[in-house]
């Protein structure tokens, strides 16, 4: 294609017909690969060419219009390529502003950062439609701040308005800032709030992110808003948008290098002083020990190998660790006594097995009384070797402090999270019925010796259900063939059980299906791994139909880390029960949950979910499968 | 097949306190003269008769508050003692007396030990922490006479002096003064100029205790953390380390190199005494007798190397004395 300049009048609304036709039909990427490059350079310089390329596309007629802007938008090279190409078609033409501002944006969420770094820089850069720049601005902070948007909107869409937010506020000139200060702060702890009310890591990381950005930009002079989130790529690219590099020039680079070349030229010479220094030094001391040959030797040392670090004696006797724990003050003692428990308990079952319920009450409260290091280990050690030494009593006394009243969420997550270690502890195999823990604990998942089914989604579920409860280093998991009687078997049900009475009874303190849902997640959670680990126990069906009742009873939660948690009891419940026993006794609740699953996979806003729900679904397909396959 | 550390020859108990402070004075002709003197806790000086092992007097003057210092001038007749009473109190021993000649009053509360030296016949030089928190006053003795107050600069953030040794590189020149500091520093002064010379920063906590031997110009301080600094001194005056010793447990309370310069102490927070080469730093023997910090070591000054002893004082209200190493 190409034009005849030379002061003509032409009209070109004919070719903006066509590119307008062009584009809907799809052929966007065709045309425009081609005509965009070609405009770009010839609008660099001359005024003309810019002119006729604004009315190129203002012509273009406005049921077509989308589908240009966003060819346009899309292929760009720079925000300012952009703005000669297209002019203030935004301010002039309806459509065109809906696309720009309200559909690119808040309706759709595919596109890549480039593209939001184009649209908003095209935005900021004409004075006419610096105003649609904030009022753009003001609606993404109403999205970002409605708490129903945080829940039920993917974290992809979540994340995309994120870093549209963050590029808005890179391109607000301070008197817009002051303008709009007061809008700003009160979106801000609007929109804080919710992100840090949710389960999931990410949207969490997403609010601290961008509200430390807009406070600082809002609060240049004051004390900033800090968070503490890790520090990833993620957050790094994001943390990135807020500062917009200068249009790329050709002079700057110049005295860039000789800079860099300077630098460099500095740093090796620096580096040879020090060389020189460090080579004279070991020259001296190498002379003088030589010249001292000297009557030292004649003084001979003692024996000196008593010679040891001090240390406090911790008691042997668990009665004094609960005497130590619970009165003294001590402090070098109750120190010494907190590192020694977990193998003194170990090392005396019985006499642990005396006092379990008071030891494991005491651990349950125990507070760092002075700064040792892993005291939150230690203590999750100590109350998982008691809770193994004596399982049934301390486990009916864990499980009734769960649903009791005036615990912090800490706690009752704690008894949560030394449950499930202990259960892990005790269905693992041990070899002769001895113990094998000395030191280091090793809560490996028990690999289920061998299986027909493809491994992929056991793996994966493996994988979710480890990460959910992985709380410190795990040893490698062991092809053992260890054996012994499973003492699992006994206590599931115990652990069980009462853990999935309660739920839905609230308290005043505690109200799981309220706004605790952090820990109903983890309960949950917690029960799919139970579930998991009871395989080849007695117990597994009757479980296994007691958590699918749970299950089909908050199927409809909101809260996506619940939902997740529910879908993996599902696969728990799948792997570890037989699958006759399936079959025979579990067909309706199968056959309910089949087809919510199917209703997940297709509708879940979180992709996770949908993941899970789908292995779920080839699970049991495949167990489907393998009874039928199974010789008569 | 090295053998196993001595014994105590002696153990010396009944000052029914803790034990801050040991000077003997064995160096004079008469036989039957050895002399201990011990600072208590309880605010007694103790004179101990080293032949039969018992208190022969027993001074009060601090008012009951703990001694924490103690050294004579010229014998065993003149006797300074430094008390958490805020004084410091010379005394007169000779023909049996016990009475305070003269005292200082120092305004100090702290619990920095004071140091003396000898600069000529009848004059000393006592160096001491001083009523401003880090200050160092040095006065000369007997005429109580201030010589000049060593006032770091401002800024400097040294904290308390906490302590103190004067030497002379040899009799008749310049007198000078290290300090250790609560920052961990350790500080050379000039005394006629009052000014730094050199500063070296030697530990992260506060240097607990140091001793100079000024013929190698090299000096090692030991502090609440677990490691030894030996450092020394080059020919502009300037500090410098020369090497650190880890030890095997943190805290030391004091530290003193034997006037032959052959070996040297510390007394440990571990309750141990350690004993090591002064040459090379090399670990000779650890002392474990003790059940309670060590607070205080001292060697003799007998003529006799054979008969030389080391004193270490310890919380546990005991004084060992121990004859090791004699044979050199």
């Amino acid at each position: 294609v190409c034009f005849i300049p030379g002061g003509l009048d032409c009209s070109i609304s004919f070719v903006s017909h066509v590119l307008g036709k062009v584009c809907v039909h799809g052929r966007q990427k065709e045309i425009l690969s081609i005509l965009v490059p070609h405009l770009n350079n010839l609008t660099k310089s001359d005024c003309i060419w810019q002119r006729i390329c604004w009315r190129l596309v203002e012509c273009v007629p406005d049921r077509w219009m989308e589908a240009v802007v966003l060819g346009f938008v899309q292929r760009a090279p720079g925000a300012d390529a952009l703005s000669r190409l297209l002019g203030n078609l935004v301010v002039k033409n309806k459509k065109a502003q809906f696309v720009v501002t309200q559909k690119v944006l808040l309706l759709q969420y595919g596109h890549t950062t480039a593209v939001l770094q184009n649209l908003l820089g095209y935005l900021s850069l004409d004075s006419l439609r610096r105003a649609l720049l904030i009022k753009v601005l003001q609606e993404l902070l109403e999205t970002w701040g409605s708490s129903s948007a945080v829940k039920h909107s993917p974290p992809e869409q979540q994340q995309y308005i994120s870093k549209a937010i963050l590029i808005c506020l890179s391109h607000l000139k301070e008197p817009e800032i002051e303008s709009c200060r007061q809008e700003l702060l009160t979106s801000m702890m609007e929109g804080v709030k919710c992100h840090l009310d949710s389960n999931l890591p990410q949207i969490r990381r997403l609010g601290m992110i961008v509200a430390e950005s807009i406070s600082s930009k809002i609060n240049t002079d004051g004390p900033v808003l800090k968070f503490q989130y890790e520090e990833d790529d993620e957050a790094r690219e994001l943390k990135s948008l807020l500062v917009q590099t200068p249009p790329f020039c050709v002079v700057p680079s110049v005295p860039d290098d000789d800079r860099n070349g300077k630098a460099d030229a500095a740093l090796p010479l620096v580096l040879e002083s020090n060389k020189k220094s460090h080579a004279a030094a070991p020259v001296t001391p190498d002379e003088e020990s030589d010249a001292e040959l000297d009557s030292d030797d004649d003084l001979i040392p003692y024996d000196m190998s008593e010679d040891k670090e001090l240390k406090t004696k911790a008691p042997v006797y668990i009665r004094d660790c609960i005497e130590v724990l619970t009165g003294s003050e001590d402090v070098d003692k109750w120190e010494a006594t907190v590192k020694a428990l977990e193998s003194l308990v170990r090392k005396n079952p019985a006499a642990t097995r005396e006092v379990s319920v008071e030891l494991a009450k005491i651990l349950l409260h125990l507070e760092e009384k002075t700064c040792i290091e892993g005291f939150v280990e230690l203590r999750q050690r100590a109350q998982v070797a008691v809770l193994t030494t004596d399982p049934i009593p301390v486990i009916k006394y864990l499980t009734s402090q769960f649903y009791s009243l005036n615990y912090s969420l800490r706690q009752r997550m704690d008894i949560l999270d030394v449950l499930v270690l202990a259960a892990q502890e005790l269905s693992y195999p041990k070899s002769c019925g001895k113990t094998k823990h000395s030191g280091v604990q090793k809560p490996c998942i028990q690999l289920l010796p061998g299986s027909d089914s493809s491994k992929d989604w056991r793996r994966i579920v493996d994988e979710r259900i480890k990460s959910k409860t992985r709380r410190f280093a795990t040893g490698q998991s062991q092809v053992e063939l260890a054996s012994g009687p499973n003492e699992f078997n006994l206590v599931a049900g115990h652990f069980f059980f009462p853990l999935i009475q309660h739920f839905d009874r609230p308290l005043t303190t505690f109200d799981l299906l309220g706004e605790d849902h952090f820990v109903l997640g983890r309960l949950v959670h917690t029960l799919a791994v139970l579930m998991y680990l009871a395989v080849n126990t007695v117990a597994v069906t009757a479980m296994g139909k007691a958590l699918l009742e749970f299950v089909w009873a908050l199927r409809f939660h909101t809260d996506s880390y619940v939902r997740q948690g529910l879908l993996s009891c599902v696969s728990s419940v799948l792997l570890s029960i037989p699958a006759e026993h399936l079959l025979e006794d579990m067909t309706e609740e199968l056959l309910e949950t089949q087809s919510w699953l199917g209703d997940v996979v297709e509708k879940d806003p979180d992709g996770d979910c949908r993941r899970v729900a789908l292995q779920n679904l080839l699970l049991m397909e495949n167990l489907k499968k393998k009874l039928k396959t199974v010789p008569s | 097949m090295a053998l196993p550390p001595p014994d105590p020859q002696f153990v010396l108990r009944g000052t029914g306190a803790a034990v801050h402070a040991l000077h003997f004075s064995c160096g004079s002709q008469e036989p039957d003269a050895p002399i201990l003197f011990s600072g208590s806790e309880n605010g007694f000086i103790h004179i101990w008769n080293l032949k039969t092992h018992r208190v022969d007097t027993a001074l009060d003057g601090h008012g009951r508050k703990s001694v924490y210092c103690v050294e004579t001038m010229g014998g065993k007749d003149r006797l300074l003692s430094q008390g958490r009473d805020q004084r410091i109190c010379l005394w007169d021993l000779a023909e049996g007396r016990t009475a305070v000649t003269d005292s200082v009053f120092t305004e100090n509360v702290g619990f920095c030990r004071c140091s003396l030296l000898k600069v000529a016949q009848g004059r000393w030089l006592m160096a001491m922490a001083a009523k401003a928190l880090e200050e160092v006053q040095v006065l000369e003795l007997p005429s109580k006479t201030s010589v000049c107050t060593l006032k770091p600069e401002v800024g400097a953030k040294l904290g308390m002096p906490m302590c103190l040794k004067l030497w002379q590189i040899n009799c008749g020149s310049q007198p000078l003064l290290l300090a250790g500091y609560e920052d961990g520093s350790v500080v050379l002064w000039n005394l006629s100029t009052g000014k730094v010379l050199s500063q070296l920063v030697c530990h992260q906590e506060p240097v607990m205790s140091l001793d100079f031997d000024s013929e190698k110009a090299k000096g090692i301080s030991g502090s609440s953390e677990k490691v030894l600094s030996i450092w020394s001194l080059n020919e502009q005056q300037n500090l410098q380390v020369y090497k650190t010793h880890k030890l095997v447990n943190a805290g030391i309370s004091g530290i003193t190199i034997r006037p032959d310069k052959k070996i040297l102490a510390t007394a440990g927070w571990d309750h141990r005494i350690r004993i090591f080469g002064w040459k090379k730093m090399k670990p000779l023997a650890v002392l474990d007798y003790h059940t309670a910090t060590v607070h205080c070591v001292s060697f003799s000054d007998h003529k006799n190397p054979g008969e030389r002893l080391l004193a270490a004082g310890s919380k546990d209200h005991r004084i060992s004395i121990w004859s090791i190493y004699t044979q050199t």
